[in-house]
């Protein structure tokens, strides 16, 4: 038996895990679950297209990919780009229509704004670009065998690395920085996370920033190992919002995790069931968990 | 002249359709404060049940019993209340929003089921040969549309008048006094989520019936009209027209679809047939900024909601 | 007379503008005083601080802290001019170790300061330091309490509002409380808190005030409180005798 599906699902997880945490973080902090964060991911990754596009025009001659990749460095600089970019596009619609609504809406009505803003972000992606699928490089990539039937594109190593080194990094922000510290209170109790110094509202744009800038990460994964199309991050709300109550809303470890799972749940589907139904394993999770232990693997139980 | 009767009748027979599916969402939210965003999942198990039991024999799909209409009706309702039971059993007794992710994750899995169990569903291709009502008037256009449109206006209006007589009856005041304050409710020994259930039941329901009604206008169902385009559209129509409000509910219908086929109308001149794609993507911005102002500016919608009063004290009988 | 550090002037305020809770109360706490602000349920005593703290809303009337104004400064700026409040319940970060719970405090403080202030917290609070990784939920109500304290001590403050620090401790530990305030005084800081547990609050305070139905009706000094019988059963009902017998 190929054990394949290992890799297909550590790749869907690391896709599905980057973007759960943006999710658990907004989710936890600003208490609402914000259907937008799957048009954060679309809206990065052609984000990155273009500016990697406008770069390459300036410079003028042809880019090499580097190496093994796929990808030259013109992607890698846009990437850093686009994720400043995209985090700056959740500030903006956050400033626009949910600081608005917080102040006199109850949470549901957040979450309905998101609702209808993210089918409008999504259908502006398809006006600009149509709904045809775009590609970081038309680069057929030579899958290396790795044993246990598992084979890899350098493509897809090299994302897994850096969603390693991300999710590292998001896991050491939140646990060893002040920023860290003052995301965890204010998600917690942010009356007391006032009282005790913290200005919420700094704390709020930052987590906005923070949460649109991996989405883009996981736009952009997205995007080298499969493709760039309007729906894509439509396609990955469900698995996320499913990774992220599984995880236990506000744990970014939970988070990733809950990605892997929801990650490899999926390609055992595929493998084993068919790919027709790969949308319904992330929902049959999710129903799992609310059913079992809605407060999630490493929730507070007090969701 | 006849023509623009004919696209008169054609518009408000669709207007219609979606003012039931409003109907149906404004019971959930307006009355009960529940956030379904499954509307396309319950809108296709009503279309799909209907087809199903009306077919003639012989289709690519499951059933073709070629029952009478008035029975298709009545099966999708009870299909989509019914999915709507199992679901709401599950999910209603958890927070707001885990609610609304759930249903929004029950419309993408019934749309994927509706996409590839093709031996139950007709996959793809769809189900066709819906029979219509007045069937027989096929030939004579004008009257066909009329006739059409008449059957879709007396459903909706008695689905109307009887959500009206419910949401001033004893019923609908536990209904909105648990959408305002739980723990009051409770205290009055009321089982908050037995309520909610029906609720949600109720209003399922009637979006099923919605679906099979045009399911049975147009003759055919596939499963790419059950996307999430229906949920937002019909979203939008009930916050713009008036959450909270039956007559918001069916305003809110005529007016959107009157924009949408307006600003539809207006890109096929505007753009080329290649860009038509294109242009439809346009129509949604537009639809969800709209949606989105409103929100902030007018959360009430253009009709606002309505201060019920309790048939009792207005001396109605 | 000693000037007020803190001063509160008719305050109105309430959670919605048109239901106040408090109706116009007063009160001032002086330098290196401990004033206790007693009434019965309902009269709106930790609502006096917490509005005062900003967490709700104030309608009308002045509060300044060593002369400055701060009527509605929002409560992550009081905290830096010197307010500090320490809430009755939830009032430590309880998914967070000690560590954590004053290192975020201390993120108030410029750098140099911060880990001197720790240190000095865990010198007072020996108990917070044996556990100091533990997360702060697993902590027992006194314990808790502490860390609630040193959090908002941290930052030396000017003055110090507490809301009920005795409720839900033992006897022994309200009382362990009560004595880490009395050291907190000496130390410089003024200190007002709301109390149910009168005979507690009288005994380290200097001055009370004993507020109903969100208005001041009696202030004084503590001891003349303690000897009042008609005091006493209308508004700390009890008997006075008793209230000083058993501290």
């Amino acid at each position: 038996m190929s054990l394949q599906f290992i890799a297909d699902g550590l790749l869907i997880g690391a896709m599905v895990g980057l973007g759960a945490i943006g999710v658990t973080l907004t989710y936890s902090i600003l208490g609402f679950a914000n259907f937008v964060h799957g048009e954060f991911i679309a809206w990065g990754a052609y984000a990155c297209l273009v500016i990697a596009g406008l770069i390459g025009l300036a410079v003028g001659a042809d880019i090499a990919p580097l190496g093994p990749f796929s990808i030259g460095w013109t992607i890698l600089v846009a990437a850093v780009i686009a994720m400043a970019f995209t985090g700056g596009l959740a500030l903006a619609l956050d400033w626009l229509l949910f600081a608005r609504l917080r102040k006199h809406g109850n949470a549901i009505v957040l979450v309905m704004a998101s609702f209808g803003a993210s089918m409008a972000l999504r259908s502006l992606l398809e006006f600009l670009f149509t709904s045809e699928p775009a590609y970081f490089s038309r680069d057929i990539q030579i899958a290396i065998p790795l044993g246990l039937g598992i084979r890899v594109t350098p493509d897809q190593m090299l994302m897994l690395g850096l969603t390693a080194v991300l999710v590292t990094a998001m896991h050491l922000l939140i646990t060893r920085t002040a920023i860290g510290r003052a995301m965890r209170a204010v998600s917690e109790n942010p009356a007391l996370a006032r009282v005790a110094g913290i200005d919420v509202a700094g704390v709020i744009r930052k987590t906005w920033l923070i949460g649109g800038a991996l989405a883009c990460a996981a736009g952009i994964v997205a995007g080298i190992t499969v493709q760039i199309r309007p729906f894509m991050g439509f396609d990955l709300l469900l698995p996320m919002f499913a990774a992220a109550i599984l995880g236990g809303i506000g744990s970014v470890p939970g988070a990733v995790v809950g990605g892997l799972i929801v990650g490899l749940a999926e390609s055992c589907a595929v493998q084993f069931v068919g790919a027709e139904y790969r949308a319904a394993v992330a929902f049959l999770l999710l129903i799992a968990v609310l059913l079992v232990k809605p407060a999630g693997l490493f929730g507070r139980g007090d969701a | 002249m006849l023509d623009v009767v004919a696209y008169g009748a054609f518009f408000l027979t669709t207007a219609l359709s979606y003012a039931l599916i409003c109907l149906g969402l404004n019971l959930q939210w307006g009355q009960t404060g529940l956030f379904n965003v499954g509307v396309a999942g319950f809108v296709a198990i009503g279309a799909y049940a209907s087809a199903m039991l009306t077919t003639p024999a012989g289709g690519n799909h499951f059933g073709g019993y070629g029952l009478p209409i008035a029975v298709g009706w009545i099966g999708a309702i009870i299909a989509s209340g019914l999915a709507a039971a199992v679901i709401g059993a599950i999910t209603l007794r958890l927070r707001a929003d885990y609610l609304a992710i759930t249903t929004f994750g029950i419309a993408i899995v019934i749309q994927l089921v509706a996409l590839n169990a093709q031996a139950i569903t007709g996959g793809p291709f769809g189900i066709g040969f819906i029979p219509r009502p007045f069937a027989s008037l096929a030939e004579y256009a004008l009257g066909f549309d009329l006739a059409n449109l008449a059957v879709v206006a007396l459903v909706t209006l008695a689905v109307f008048r009887a959500l009206e007589r419910l949401v001033r009856s004893p019923w609908g005041r536990v209904l909105r006094a648990i959408r305002e304050d739980e723990t009051a409710a409770l205290s009055l020994g009321k089982n908050a989520n037995r309520f909610r259930l029906q609720a949600f039941v109720l209003g399922s329901a009637i979006m099923g019936l919605a679906g099979a009604v045009q399911g049975h206008f147009i003759g055919f169902i596939a499963p790419e009209n059950y996307l999430s385009a229906i949920t937002f559209q019909t979203w939008a129509m009930l916050i713009i027209g008036g959450s909270g409000n039956n007559r918001g509910a069916v305003l809110g219908a005529l007016v959107v679809w009157g924009l949408w086929s307006a600003s539809g109308a207006a890109m096929t001149t505007i753009f080329p047939p290649e860009q038509q794609a294109r242009a439809a993507a346009l129509q949604i911005v537009a639809i969800g900024v709209v949606m989105s102002l409103i929100l902030l500016l007018r959360p009430r919608g253009i009709l606002g909601e309505e201060m019920t009063v309790s048939r009792h004290l207005d001396g109605e009988t | 007379m000693t000037t007020a550090v803190l001063r509160a002037e008719a305050i109105v305020a309430g959670y919605e503008p048109d239901l106040p809770i408090l109706n116009g109360a007063s009160f001032e706490v002086r330098d290196r005083e401990i004033v206790a602000l007693l009434g019965p349920n309902g009269a709106g005593k930790s609502t006096l601080i917490k509005a005062i703290a900003g967490l709700v809303p104030i309608s009308s009337g002045v509060v300044t802290l060593a002369g400055e104004e701060i009527t509605r400064l929002p409560a992550h700026v009081l905290i830096r001019r010197g307010l500090g409040f320490v809430p009755q319940t939830e009032n430590v970060f309880t998914t967070m170790s000690i560590d954590d719970n004053l290192k975020l405090a201390a993120a108030v403080l410029e750098k140099p300061r911060r880990g001197p202030r720790i240190a000095a917290m865990y010198a007072m609070f020996p108990a917070l330091a044996a556990r100091r990784h533990l997360a702060a939920g697993r902590l027992s109500g006194g314990q808790r309490q502490m860390l609630a304290i040193a959090r908002a001590l941290l930052v030396e403050p000017k003055v110090l509002m507490l809301d009920e620090p005795s409720a839900g401790l033992s006897p022994k530990v309200a009382a362990e409380v009560f004595e880490n305030l009395l050291k907190i005084r000496a130390s410089g800081v003024a200190i007002a808190l709301v109390e149910q547990s009168v005979r507690a609050a009288l005994s380290i305070a200097d001055r009370a005030y004993i507020l109903a139905e969100g208005r001041n009706r009696h202030e004084g000094a503590a001891a003349d409180l303690c000897d009042d019988p008609v005091i006493a059963r209308l508004y700390l009902g009890g008997d006075p005798t008793a209230a000083r017998a058993n501290p």
